[in-house]
Formats: C-alpha cells, structure tokens, sequence
C-alpha cells in the first residue's frame, strides 16, 4: 500500500491505495463519492468520467497513484453544497437529458470538457461527434445533445467561464 | 390542465439526486462489515466439471471463503425457475432443465458460474477466483439455434434440445387461403441476438441478520416482489416473510433486470453462511455472459394476398433460442408475445405460427424491450413491405388498404384489439416526414452519389401487462395486476406506494401528477415510494409498459377510495350529508351553500378523530387498491426512416426519424417523448450495429463494449416526434403504454430504407457497412451479368 495525496473538489485528502487502484476506486471506496460510476471495464461508456486539473478524464483509466497532487473535481464538486445548481446540471434537467441517471454524472463531466474545448456555441454535429467517448442505453441521446448545446449557452450567459467550476 | 397536472411537462422530481452525483445505485449501498464476491465462471460453452480445487484460495490474502455448486446442491438451495408454463402443440409441458446457481456437475455456456470466492476486499477476490482450479471435461457445443435439434443434447430433460414446438392459429384454414393466393411474399429472416447493456451491470449486496434470521438483499431488480418470491417459494432461500428485497436506484433495465439471477441467490446463501453482508457486483465482460441476452430468432414468413392487395394469410415458423438455460419469463417472449402480435395493424383472416424453442450453449435468453413483439412487428412490416413492393402497389396503399379500421377487432392470434386509429397516425407521420419531397430529395441524393431510401413501419404492441384471468390461461404462473397503497398524512402532504418500479422512467414525477390533479394538492406535496418489500406490500414490477395502464390505474382506483372516506370526514366537518359534499380542486364544499373545508384540514381530521365517532367512521386516510387489468393495451403507430447509403463504403447514414405514436391518454409528453426517443435508439441499434456473435465453440466474439457495438450519439439523428390519440377503454385514465414502442417499430423502419435505397431485399441485421456493401456489390454484380 502506498500513501497518495490530491485535492477533490476543493478539499486536500488523503488516502493508502494498492499500486493497482484505479482513480475510480478510490473515489468510489475511500472518499465514498458513488456519483462518479463504473459502466464498463474497457474505458467505453464514460460514466467515471470526472476532470482532473480541468481536464476530463475516465477516472477507470488513471491510477489513484497517478493523480498525486492533482486537482480533481467530480460530480459532487460541480455546484456548492446547498448552492445554485451548475448551469450544465440545470440544463440536463430542464431538457430531460437523463432517465435512470446512471451515466449522467459522465455524461455532464464531459459535456463540460466539449465546452471548454469547442466553445459555447455547440452545433448538434460537434456535440454528436464530442460525446464519442460516452454510452448513455436510455435516452437515444435527442435530449442529452439539447441540454448540452442549451447548457453550453447558460454557461456563456452566466459568466461561467469554460473551465467550468475548478 | 394544471401546471403539474396529468399532460403537462413537468420536470422530474428525480432528477436533482442524479445531476449532483447524489443517486444511490445498488453498488454505492454498503455495510457495515461488507466482503466482495468474485465468480469463477466457465470458460468453456459446454463441459462437465469433474474437480473443483479451491485449497489454494482459500489460503489467499483476505479470502474469507470459497463456495462451491456441490455445496450448494449439500445446503438444498433449490433451482431458478422459469415462470411460465408453455405446452407443446402435442399438450406436452415444456422442458424445464434444471438451473442451480451454481454449476456442480456441468456448465452449459461460457460465464456459467461455477464457485465464488468471498474476501474482504473486491481485488482480494478476484485475485483468488484466478487460483480455484476446475477441472473440465470439455464437450462439443452448439449455439446457433438453427443447428439445436442436431447439436450435442445439453439437458437430460430435452431430447434433440427442444424445450417446446408451440402453435398458434389454424393451419388448414390458412393453408385453404394460401391456396387461393394470387400473390405470396415469403422472407427468411434472423432477428439478431442483443445484448441490453443496461449502462449500470447488475449487482447484489445481502445480509443476514441472526438476531431476527431476516435477509436483506439489495438488488438489480425491476421487480423487487417478484424476486423475493421466486428466491423464497422456489431457490427455498428463506420464508417470504423473512427476506427483504430492496431496488434501490437502478441504471436502466430493459428487461434483462426483471430477471432472478444466480449471483443474488448465491449473495444471499453466502451472507447467510458467513454472517457478513456480501456484495457483488458485475464488470461489463461478466455482464456480457450473464444478463439474459434478447431476440434471437430463425423466421421463414410467408404472406398470402389477393390480385388487389388484400393480405389473406399470414403463415410463420420460427425456431427460438433460449439459451443454456430458461430464464424467468423466456418461454412466453417466443410465444404468447410474439405470435398474437402477427396480425400487425392489418385486418388479416387467417394466421399460423409455429414456435420451436431451443437449447443452446449460449446465455439464456429472455425479454430485451419490446420482448417478441419487435420480432413480430420485424416480420409483419418486412412482408407487408416487400409485398407491395413486388406487387408494384405503393406499400403505404397497401398498408392502408390492409389497415384495421373498426374496433373491437378480434384478431385471428388471440389479441382484441379495443382502440386505434392507425389511418391518422400514418397520414400524420406523412405530413411530418414530408414524405411527398422524398423524390426530390432521392434525386438530390443521387447527384451527391449517395443512394437515398424511405421505410416505414406501422407497428402495433400488446402492453399494459396485463389481465390476471387471460395469462393465467396462458401459462403465466403469476398474476399481472398492480397494487397502490396512498397514504395520507394529518398534515395533509401524501406518500404513494406502488409495485411498479422506475428505472429511468420517472414515475416519481408522473404519478405524482395523477395524485395531484386528482386531490387538487400541490406536486411538491406528493412523494412516491417504490422498490422496498417492506414498504410496499405487493406489486409486480415494471416491464411491458404497464406502469402507466396498470400501476397508475391502481393509484386512480385507491384515490376514489380516499375521496369517498375523505368526503365521509369533511360530511361530520361540516355537518351535512355525505351525499351533499362535492370535492373538487383541493376542496370539499356542501353542495348549494358556501360552506367548505380544505384537503388539509380534512386529512388532519381524519387522524385527530375529534368530529366523527371512531366507531361509527374508522380514524385514519390510507387505501389501498390492487387494479387487474381487462385487457392488454394496443399502442400503435407509424415510424418512418430515411437513409442514405455511401455505394463505396456500404455505410447507411440515418437522415430523418419521424414517429408518430398514440398511446392514448399522455400523463407527462416530455417523459414520453424520451421515452420513444429511447426505444428508437435501441431498435437502430439492432437494426445498424448491434449483434452477438457466437463461435462455433461458444466464445462469446462480441463479450465487450470494443467489440459489440452500442449506439452512440454520432449514430443516431435528432427525432421528429408526433403524437395522435385514441385513449385505451380498457383502464380509467384512458393509457396504453410507451415504453416499448422505438425499439419495437425501429428495426424494420430501418431495413426497409436500406432495402428501398440499394433495391434489394436481401440484407440482415445489423446492417453494418460491409453487410450493405455486400448487397450492393451482389446487386452490381447480378445487373452486369
């Protein structure tokens, strides 16, 4: 067991993880933040996708050995406990852009990275082609691509810049 | 209509724990003392095991225990079982082989589990599982369901591997009409093998509590009831009343988790043993070679007609897989939902079909959504197609000339339809596709060197699952109706507790919208509780889009009992005749006079119990009803696909998808559209890309997400969505079910674009580049010579 150091979501932590422990573990087992999910083993479905130094990254293809004194941020850190709401996580909500959830902490994680990458005017072409990286078995995706072109735009009107929230 | 009242598109009261990572799926529960399991699983398709050695695991770092099938069988924990009893045309019974949940003398598929391995921590397990050594005897194999009855037998029980040859309709008369035919249309057809890839894998965490000898068993599950009452009157795992099944949050079903699996039974009995929780939860290659895979049938079809047209027979035979072993609902998918559904939206006089269900060394097999009824539709839509095609009749006049046009219809397959109107649905999906501009835009195409096709689908679907009495007579060893339990609080805020079970479909919003327009209170006042069967008394899970038409139509019956008692209370309020008080709007209000009470005060009333005599009127407001349907529901509709095709590359791009469905009355259109849009996405999938490819040694080719290939967001066009409406007679609300619909009417949409685009019928699915461009090539090569 080896000691690994980083910041998640705004809070240094700690923790003893295996050489073999995946960031997705840790996250899910020692920090017990069960937002970030694990849909597959072969780095397809992009349901652990969080940002790592602002970037997004599938968290089952890193490990927790990696990210010494990274800068995380998951799906927890998106918006403050008992504050507003992100205006992706809004806007996921507001065009029904999820059903049974499960890929949809992945799904907002990299919608935010489409948006630091291709800007705030997302056409429905970009947006198809940037979520290559994301399964979602549930909604056909119609209202995923919605609320991330209608999210990117609140982003943009809220001053939100597009490093999103770290 | 109120803002949050039924047919407004209220946003999701679920939704705020699912965007800030709040959810709480099965595999984030833990506690206090958990271990891991870890499956050893065949890796052969067909063997018989003649050693299992686990001495070296057992003496692993962490390992608290290995559990073997031969322990299992010593502890009589008895077989999963499939629930419903299909009889051979002969009157035979199926033959049910024996499933244990852990395999002790013989594996029949690749990722049969053969022991596990429970540790303190989920590597420590794996780490172990790699080290228990089987020895296996390794037989010959068969998994193309086409080559069963001559394969290597599996089981005992099922000589030639045929669990039943099953027949529905009359064959003389239909032979009598073929005979007569002037036009027949045959098509041999495979509907391919699916994997439902669920985005969350199936999981289990059980506990034993020795104190009370309860069991608590966290579970995958659409239907928590039904698990606890398979695993207790069945597997023999514990009373019924001293195991808890709880669903929490659960990522997507599609079927494959309505299911009874090994690995909750095995959790369970582990747990027990141990005196620790256990938890397991599937890695996506494990999920491959274990949720119950859908579809999977060998068809040849054949449609009689008259010189105009006029479909006058339809004759079908289709050879079923099941699998290695029958899965919990399997035997009715091939049958009583795949053979009453052939009459299509078409007034057909005479239909046989004939079913042989199969063994394979491959995953059992079982409902996927839609559950035959996209097989069927598959093969109604791709008949009545080619038909016209062949006939020279446009196949939108052919469908028409074909279409039901008065209700009731008795079908020749069982099925009554009550309501429809399936000329509106196609003339409005015309108008929406534009279908009149697709020449245009074929020629358009043309001058890009792009080949251009249209495809319909006028589909229809048996949902709202379903009457009690009609299963039963069918086999179905279970009744379908629902249960709603409403509980009032004296403050007046409402709890609904219902035996179906959401897993993407937002029931939480939309019953709460059936119980506020009906008590006039406010949305937010309103939570629904699912998925616990300590909370819930019965319910029969969800499946079949029958939580609207059953489960909600439970709610109604056990909101007018509340309404009666409720009025009873504000009649001692107010002091006037029970036959005086009108409710309406939140408000009880004596008829002709301006005195009134409101909903709270009458729910504080009925606990406080001071205005009325707790003899005469029982204290409390809480009802419960159990609704038993009267008939299926039949949504309908018409999906129309365009295409283009690249001729260098065979590759079909999808241009425009428009549907346009009628599912009678619609509680929330937002969820519903998601809901079509899903299904859609699903039924393309079949129809371009998705397949499960079985070796000749029963290797699972396509067993991860890099090799079978899911629909992703570059693969799929935005949809254009319409509605018409012809509400169901056969429940209160008037609804018939959504949920089911795109994956039902999606994949003959597709094949018949592509096959109207290339000019030639002869394609499968999925309809990946290479299959397109074969065709073409077949179809070039043909025109030169």
């Amino acid at each position: 067991m080896s000691a690994v150091s980083m910041t998640v979501n705004g809070k240094a932590v700690t923790g003893d993880v295996e050489a073999r422990t995946l960031l997705v573990q840790f996250l899910r087992e020692n920090l017990r933040l069960t937002g970030t999910h694990v849909g597959c083993d072969t780095s397809q479905c992009g349901a652990c996708v969080v940002h790592i130094d602002g970037i997004a990254v599938k968290s089952c293809t890193m490990l927790a050995l990696q990210c010494e004194g990274s800068n995380i941020t998951t799906i927890e850190g998106l918006a403050a406990p008992n504050g507003p709401l992100h205006p992706m996580q809004e806007a996921f909500r507001e065009n029904h852009g999820l059903q049974c959830g499960f890929c949809t902490p992945g799904m907002i994680m990299a919608a935010l990275d489409i948006v630091r990458r291709k800007g705030h005017d997302l056409d429905e072409h970009t947006i198809r082609q940037e979520l290559d990286g994301n399964i979602c078995r549930c909604t056909g995706y119609h209202n995923i691509v919605k609320a991330i072109a209608a999210g990117a735009k609140a982003m943009d009107k809220g001053g939100v810049p597009r490093q999103a929230a770290e | 209509m109120s803002a949050t009242g039924i047919g407004a598109a209220v946003r999701r009261k679920e939704d705020l724990r699912f965007i800030t990572g709040k959810g709480q799926y099965t595999d984030d529960v833990v506690r206090p003392g958990e271990v891991r399991a870890a499956f050893v699983r065949s890796p052969h398709a067909h063997a018989r095991i003649t050693s299992v050695d686990a001495s070296v695991a057992k003496s692993m770092p962490g390992v608290v225990d290995v559990l073997t099938g031969a322990e299992l069988k010593n502890d009589k924990i008895g077989n999963l079982i499939c629930g419903w009893m299909i009889h051979s045309k002969d009157g035979s019974p199926m033959k049910m082989a024996p499933h244990p949940a852990l395999a002790a003398d013989k594996v029949c598929h690749v990722g049969d589990a053969v022991a596990v391995v429970i540790a303190e921590t989920l590597s420590q397990a794996r780490d172990a599982a790699e080290k228990v050594k089987v020895d296996y005897e390794v037989l010959p194999a068969v998994t193309d369901p086409a080559k069963a009855k001559s394969g290597p037998q599996i089981h005992e029980i099922a000589p030639n591997n045929t669990i039943y040859q099953w027949s529905l309709g009359d064959s003389k008369a239909v032979d009598a009409a073929f005979a007569g035919a002037r036009h027949i249309t045959k098509l041999d057809i495979i509907n391919n093998r699916l994997v439902p890839n669920a985005i969350e894998p199936r999981a289990a965490l059980a506990e034993y509590d020795s104190g009370t000898d309860q069991l608590t068993l966290w579970n995958t599950t659409q239907n928590p009831h039904v698990a606890r009452l398979v695993i207790a009157a069945f597997v023999g795992m514990a009373p019924e009343h001293k195991l808890r099944v709880i669903a929490p949050d659960v990522g997507g079903g599609f079927g494959s988790k309505i299911f009874i699996y090994p690995e909750e039974v095995v959790c369970l009995w582990a747990a027990r043993k141990m005196g620790r929780p256990v938890k397991w939860t599937a890695d996506r290659s494990e999920s491959f070679v274990t949720d119950a895979h859908g579809r999977d049938h060998v068809t040849h079809a054949e449609l009689a007609l008259d010189e105009r047209g006029k479909i006058l027979a339809m004759r079908v035979s289709t050879i079923a897989n099941l699998g290695a072993y029958m899965s919990t609902f399997s035997s009715s998918v091939p049958t009583y939902l795949y053979g009453t559904l052939l009459s299509g939206q078409y007034d057909i006089p005479h239909i046989y079909c004939e079913v042989d269900a199969v063994y394979t060394n491959t995953v059992p097999v079982d409902a996927y959504r839609g559950a035959g009824r996209p097989e069927a539709t598959f093969v109604v839509e791709r008949l009545v197609e080619i038909a016209g095609r062949q006939m020279g009749i446009d196949p939108v006049d052919l469908r028409k000339l074909n279409f039901v046009k008065t209700f009731p219809h008795q079908t020749p397959v069982i099925m009554a339809y009550d309501a429809g109107d399936y000329h509106a649905s196609l003339k409005k999906a015309l108008e929406l596709a534009d279908v009149k501009g697709f020449n245009r835009r074929r020629r358009e195409a043309a001058r890009r060197g792009k080949l251009r096709g249209l495809g319909y689908s006028t589909y229809i679907e048996a949902c709202g699952i379903a009457p009690s009495q009609a299963v039963g007579s069918l086999g179905c060893g279970v009744g379908l109706w629902e249960s709603a339990e409403v509980r009032v609080n004296p403050t007046g805020t409402v709890e609904v507790l219902t035996g179906t079970h959401a897993h993407g479909q937002g029931h939480e919003t939309t019953f709460a919208q059936l119980v506020s327009e009906r008590l006039g209170i406010p949305f937010e006042n309103i939570s629904i509780v699912h998925g616990d069967t300590d909370k819930v008394q019965f319910g029969m899970g969800t499946y079949g889009s029958r939580s609207g038409a059953v489960g909600m139509s439970a709610i109604v019956k056990a909101l007018e009992k509340i309404e009666a008692k409720a009025k009873k209370v504000a009649a001692h309020m107010l002091e006037a005749a029970e036959g005086d008080i009108v409710f309406k709007d939140g408000k009880f209000t004596v008829a002709g006079t301006d005195k009134s009470t409101t909903w709270g005060d009458v729910a504080l009333n009925a606990y406080i119990a001071h205005k009325f005599a707790g003899q005469d009127l029982e204290p409390g407001l809480k009802e419960t009803s159990f609704y038993d349907p009267i008939n299926f529901t039949f949504p309908a509709g018409c999906h129309i696909c365009e295409v283009e095709i690249d001729r260098d590359t065979g590759k079909t791009e999808i241009v425009t998808w428009t549907a346009v469905d009628d599912f009678g009355t619609v509680v929330n259109p937002m969820i519903v559209e998601g809901q079509v849009h899903g299904g859609i996405a699903q039924g393309i999938g079949q129809a371009l890309l998705e397949g499960a490819v079985y070796d000749n040694d029963g290797q699972l080719v396509t067993g991860s997400l890099m090799d079978y290939s899911m629909p992703h967001a570059h693969d799929l066009p935005s949809f254009r969505i319409g509605l018409t409406e012809t509400k169901s007679p056969s429940n209160p609300l008037g609804i018939k079910g959504c949920g089911e619909a795109g994956a039902i009417a999606a994949p003959a949409a597709v094949i018949n674009a592509i096959t109207d685009a290339i000019g030639t019928e002869d394609i499968s699915m999925p309809a990946t580049p290479q299959v397109v461009w074969s065709a073409l090539s077949r179809t070039q090569t043909r025109a030169a010579a």
